[in-house]
């Protein structure tokens, strides 16, 4: 178990390595001068040569590298071009709005699916397996940003029940954090509830056919603890592993989303920063993006290791 | 080899699948008495019906695609027309059952005990300690050294013949009236096979259960059975009492499996093969089954009538036009 979790660990390091030489390359990807390119038109000379150093933009790339990695690994990711403010506050502060979002959409995706999912494939072939089968197609084809609109419109303008956009904070109001989370929450999560749906029906489904189930029916135990006992346990391996990668995927694709609703998460920070040609911000939101898909990849593996015991003694 | 009151009466057995070309007819017609204590062997190549004709006893087969139709009568009882909650009284408490590759028959992600136990609690209503308990018991009558411990095992933490002895453990655990061991040895090394065997014999003997024994191998029949069905495209084509078979062969089929069996101190002899392939159970040739494969399909009716399944000795029944004459009936 403990060398299974070194390993993992070891893992998630040399990804984690070869992510921010992406990052890292990231500024110097973009054609011309980062910084001319930031400061736009008309910008003080003075202002310029003090960015430019700052950034270690005159010395060779490699020595760039080894000083932003040092300074990134003790918490330090530079200042904003535009802000001043350093780069660490600024994606701290939105981690908490993203993750709350992506944790949302996940547990409602994971309540559409699970049930949806074992239904479908415990009455595999018929009518309530068809129409699961046809919204979750319908689920998996429409983008995020219409699910957004479309829920605004609904939930929002025409009924009033939820606010269209904007966030408050739980310690301030839970109630109203809540009320924001929901919609753009639910944007996301149908998709993902789709998406999980497909899956924990097609795991569902292969359990259901191997030899152990059959034993498990000439035993006589009830169908229900056939069912939960023994396939679902099964099933759920597979289930743990793309419900982890939609987790990923959440906290860092969300952008469209959390730029409609106004939520002020790592995506739109990422967005403005585009906008803005605020390089050190990308990095930094793009740099946290990674290392929680790889935190949150590490988790699942672990996670697998109490529910397949035989991943625990390889 | 002394055997008591039919236990078990199979009538008619009809297993079909439905397929993409059409009715696949794996089963058909297949009836026997099953006596208490007695060891009864189903003999049959890959494909013949004999694991899905056992299956289909307590309806474990899919429905759809598949489809049985007959009688399988327990004490008095037909389990294929038994509502699904009476059906699950039966299996696990009535009718054990140990299936081949235990492998891929124990669940991967449960303890040892927690498969031996769970049919205690739910059939017998024991206890969580009382049903672990049991299943220590169950475990060491099977001959597995360190019961406590492989309880709170899983099943890759084990050997094959390990493994194979916990599904003799989870067949035998609510002490069934009939015990279906279908290819239980045959994935095991031979000394495993002659010590499961025994086992299996042995516990027969003191729980007075009858067993259902399928394999494709002759030479273990010989050793464990009482009577012999041989199965053939879905079909019995001859039964009878295990000596009878080997010493008045009737069916020229049983034959071929009989010359294809090598034989200790012979070994110059040149094993006999059957040419030729099984049916296709979506399009079964008209008339025997075998007749395709068939060396004396001399009777015209061979490829047109089905041979019926008659008398020839007491206990004795053979589907077939032909007599073999004595000489090839070793």
């Amino acid at each position: 178990m403990s060398g299974y979790v070194v390993r993992r660990v070891g893992q998630a390091v040399v990804v984690m390595l070869g992510v921010s030489v992406i990052v890292f390359l990231l500024v110097h990807l973009v054609p011309g001068d980062p910084i001319r390119r930031s400061l736009g038109t008309r910008f003080d000379p003075h202002v310029y040569q003090l960015l430019y150093e700052r950034a270690g933009f005159d010395q060779p790339l490699y020595r760039q590298y080894v000083t932003w990695l040092g300074n990134a690994l003790q918490g330090d990711l530079g200042v904003s071009f535009r802000t001043g403010r350093p780069v660490r506050g600024m994606v701290l502060e939105r981690l908490p709005a993203t993750m709350s979002l992506a944790f949302a959409a996940l547990f409602i995706g994971l309540v559409i699916a699970l049930p949806a999912g074992i239904i479908s494939a415990v009455r595999s072939g018929s009518r309530t397996d068809y129409s699961v089968s046809a919204l979750s197609q319908v689920g998996v084809s429409i983008p995020d940003f219409w699910w957004a609109i479309m829920l605004i419109l609904l939930f929002s303008l025409t009924l009033g029940w939820l606010p269209p956009s904007g966030y408050k904070s739980p310690l301030e109001s839970p109630v109203g954090f809540l009320r924001h989370l929901t919609l753009p929450a639910l944007s996301v999560g149908l998709i993902s509830g789709s998406i999980l749906t497909r899956f924990v029906r097609a795991a569902m489904l292969d359990a259901l056919h191997r030899d152990y189930t059959r034993t498990a029916r000439s035993k006589g135990l009830p169908e229900r603890v056939v069912i939960n006992r023994h396939v679902l346990r099964n099933a759920l391996v597979p289930i743990v592993t793309v419900a982890g990668l939609q987790l990923g995927f959440l906290l860092g694709g969300v952008v469209v989303v959390e730029v409609i609703f106004a939520w002020p998460g790592l995506g739109r920070l990422a967005y403005d920063a585009v906008l803005r040609r605020d390089y050190p911000v990308l990095q930094g939101a793009v740099l946290l993006v990674a290392l929680s898909f790889v935190v949150i990849n590490l988790l699942v593996d672990l996670l697998y290791a109490r529910l397949d015991p035989r991943i625990r003694y390889e | 080899m002394s055997t008591g009151d039919v236990v078990l009466s199979v009538r008619d057995l009809r297993v079909t699948f439905g397929t993409a070309r059409g009715p696949a007819r794996v089963v058909e017609g297949v009836s026997y008495d099953l006596h208490a204590g007695e060891t009864l062997a189903i003999v049959g190549e890959s494909g013949s019906g004999k694991s899905v004709s056992t299956l289909a006893l307590t309806r474990l087969i899919p429905e759809p695609p598949g489809r049985v139709e007959g009688e399988v009568v327990l004490a008095g009882q037909d389990l294929l027309t038994l509502p699904p909650g009476a059906l699950r009284k039966v299996r696990g408490r009535r009718i054990g059952m140990i299936f081949q590759d235990p492998m891929t028959s124990l669940n991967p992600v449960l303890t040892v005990g927690r498969q031996v136990t769970e049919g205690l609690e739910h059939h017998l209503g024991l206890s969580e300690k009382d049903a672990r308990r049991r299943a220590r018991e169950l475990l060491d009558l099977v001959g597995i050294p360190d019961p406590e411990r492989r309880l709170g095992e899983y099943p890759h933490q084990l050997s094959g013949g390990m493994r194979q002895r916990v599904m003799i453990a989870i067949g035998l655990a609510c002490e069934p009236e009939v015990l279906v061991a279908d290819e239980a040895t045959t994935a095991l090394d031979v000394t495993i096979q002659a010590q499961i065997v025994e086992l299996v014999q042995r516990l027969q003997a003191e729980l007075g259960m009858a067993v259902i024994w399928i394999t494709h191998d002759l030479g273990v029949v010989a050793g464990i059975a009482d009577r012999v069905l041989v199965m053939y495209g879905g079909r019995v084509l001859e039964e009878a009492a295990a000596d009878d078979l080997y010493a008045d062969t009737r069916h020229p089929y049983t034959a071929g499996l009989l010359a294809s069996l090598p034989v200790v101190g012979e070994a110059g002899r040149r094993l006999v093969s059957i040419t030729g392939l099984p049916p296709d159970p979506v399009d079964l040739p008209p008339g025997c089954v075998f007749h395709p494969r068939c060396p004396h399909r001399d009777d015209p009716r061979c490829a047109t009538e089905l041979p019926p399944l008659r008398e020839v000795a007491p206990g004795h029944r053979v589907a077939c036009f032909y007599e073999l004459p004595a000489e090839a009936r070793r």
